[in-house]
């Protein structure tokens, strides 16, 4: 295995200089870096066998399919899961979307999600409530960034517990287990928001139980367009279909048609072929790295940034305690607002996130408007962060004058 | 080094003109800009189709602060039709600093919701 150290020289686009600096790419919770493994899986894709999947009787197509199934396996793999499980999607939003609308939701259900979520997994929960006349719950979080276990709304008319795995502002790491057995102690659905835990450690769909995972492809090394909802295979068989048309169906007659198998049922129309291709050699390259490495190393990563943060004046810092968090740290330095220093960064070669993260209720909890947030993957290294910090000086010496 | 906060600029990130609200207003507009959560409220006096007074109250970066302090001082005494057919390139000249395409937003924000507001006491 390769030192994690080494890894920069697989991302082609790690090299470059932005405003005459060395690039340092902080912002991976919004989109990771793509190795070249996975770029020429695309080229590879569209210069070799490019052809529609499923019903081609030629060489191409065969080739095609075969490798786009290829995908499923490796997904499924990756998470513990099955073959039939794994759901292409464009994004975690869609996987939501799509679960949103097929469990049919009604009046008497109420649905429960957490003060921490991405829009991503609160509107369209929102809005099916609305259409349903469900009521929607939260958990509440604590001072610290923590789910508050105490105060979790479920009780017998709890239809779905939707939860993000680790939040994408606070960096927090949610009890996945301990919310699993509650909630199926109540017989509800249990959805997991793996956006920020999938690319940073195992996740295993069968020990921590979850009912349904969504994910997106972009955010663990694989191209933007293509996303992933596991379900277990019997919930999945009784969902109801989200998109209808091509590629879904089994049998169509004018007036009725029936569905195909999991997972087609749920993959109307020409799928993103290429997308699926390169995210399995994503899963690949992480794979060949091993998960608990990447997950050790981005945890370190975090700590160090936690501690070297916290060595600047003037500076706020949102969530848990080092132990409890990955991925990210977000951040406020005192009357700066986060988007001067994001600006700021920029010109130092230095790509951090600023803004309202997707999150506003969250940002309404932390009575911010915004935050500046740092994410390292494990490509990543203490001498970037130590570039971060530097960087960030600059800035409070920028607004000092 | 860092061309766009240069001091003038920041003067008027730090002590923003015409900032706060005006009681009981002619006509009051909340804005926001939705990509970076940038929030502005304007209030304004308009007598005789003549913007008498104006308030910004801005929470945001330094570029949406200063363009609207910047540009309250040079909206007072223009008549509404005048501010209507203000562009974006006055407020980019008012600021006067090179602005990114990812901060324009940012800087329009104030022009917007003064013009916005207008627009609202026209169809009283
Ligand atoms: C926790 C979380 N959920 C959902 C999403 C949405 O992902 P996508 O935009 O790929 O659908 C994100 C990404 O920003 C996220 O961080």
């Amino acid at each position: 295995m390769k030192q994690l150290l080494d890894l920069k020289s697989d991302f082609p686009i790690l090299s470059q200089k932005v405003n005459g600096k060395q690039l340092i790419y902080l912002d991976n919770s919004a989109t990771s870096q793509k190795p070249q493994k996975v770029i020429d899986s695309i080229t590879e894709y569209y210069s070799k066998y490019n052809s529609n999947v499923h019903r081609a009787i030629h060489k191409l197509g065969e080739q095609a399919t075969l490798k786009y199934e290829e995908a499923h396996e490796k997904v499924a793999n990756f998470i513990n899961a099955s073959k039939e499980e794994i759901i292409f999607t464009r994004n975690t939003t869609e996987s939501i979307n799509l679960l949103s609308h097929s469990l049919q939701i009604s009046k008497k259900h109420n649905i429960i999600v957490t003060e921490m979520e991405h829009h991503s997994n609160l509107v369209p929960w929102q809005q099916i409530c609305k259409e349903t006349g469900a009521e929607l719950r939260f958990i509440p979080i604590d001072k610290d960034g923590k789910l508050n276990l105490k105060k979790i709304p479920i009780n017998n008319n709890t239809r779905v517990v939707s939860v993000a795995h680790v939040s994408n502002v606070l960096g927090t790491i949610n009890p996945i287990k301990e919310l699993s057995k509650m909630v199926h102690q109540y017989n509800a659905l249990f959805v997991v928001d793996g956006a920020q835990s999938v690319p940073h450690m195992k996740v295993d769909v069968k020990d921590l139980n979850m009912d349904f995972l969504a994910f997106s492809g972009h955010k663990m090394l694989g191209p933007t367009g293509i996303g992933v909802l596991y379900g277990k295979k019997e919930l999945l068989k009784k969902l109801h279909p989200f998109l209808t048309g091509g590629g879904m169906i089994s049998d169509v007659k004018k007036d009725v048609s029936e569905w195909a198998d999991i997972p087609n049922k749920f993959e109307a129309g020409t799928p993103n072929i290429e997308g699926a291709i390169a995210l399995g050699a994503a899963v690949d390259y992480l794979e060949n790295i091993d998960m608990d490495e990447i997950n050790k190393n981005v945890k370190d990563l975090v700590s160090y940034l936690m501690k070297r943060l916290l060595e600047l004046d003037n500076i706020s810092i949102y969530g848990p305690e080092n132990g409890d968090r990955t991925a990210l740290v977000s951040f406020n330095l005192l009357d700066i607002h986060p988007h001067d220093v994001a600006e700021i960064l920029d010109k130092e070669g230095v790509a951090i996130r600023a803004g309202h993260m997707c999150a506003k209720p969250l940002m309404d909890i932390l009575g911010v408007n915004a935050v500046c947030r740092a994410s390292p993957y494990f490509y990543n290294t203490k001498e970037d962060i130590d570039h971060l910090i530097k960087s960030l000086k600059k800035v409070q010496e920028v607004f000092a004058k | 080094m860092i061309d766009m906060y240069q001091e003038e600029l920041l003067e008027h990130y730090k002590s923003p003109r015409n900032s706060g609200k005006i009681e009981n207003p002619s006509v009051e507009f909340h804005d926001t800009n939705p990509l970076c959560g940038d929030e502005v409220t304007v209030t304004a006096k308009i007598k005789n189709n003549i913007v008498k007074n104006l308030k910004f109250e801005s929470r945001g970066c330094a570029i949406s602060v200063a363009s609207a302090s910047k540009l309250s001082e040079q909206i007072k005494g223009k008549t509404v039709n005048e501010v209507l057919k203000l562009d974006n390139q006055f407020v980019l000249d008012l600021v006067g600093v090179p602005i990114s395409a990812m901060r324009l937003k940012c800087a329009l924000l104030s022009l917007k919701a003064i013009q916005k507001a207008i627009i609202q006491y026209k169809e009283k």
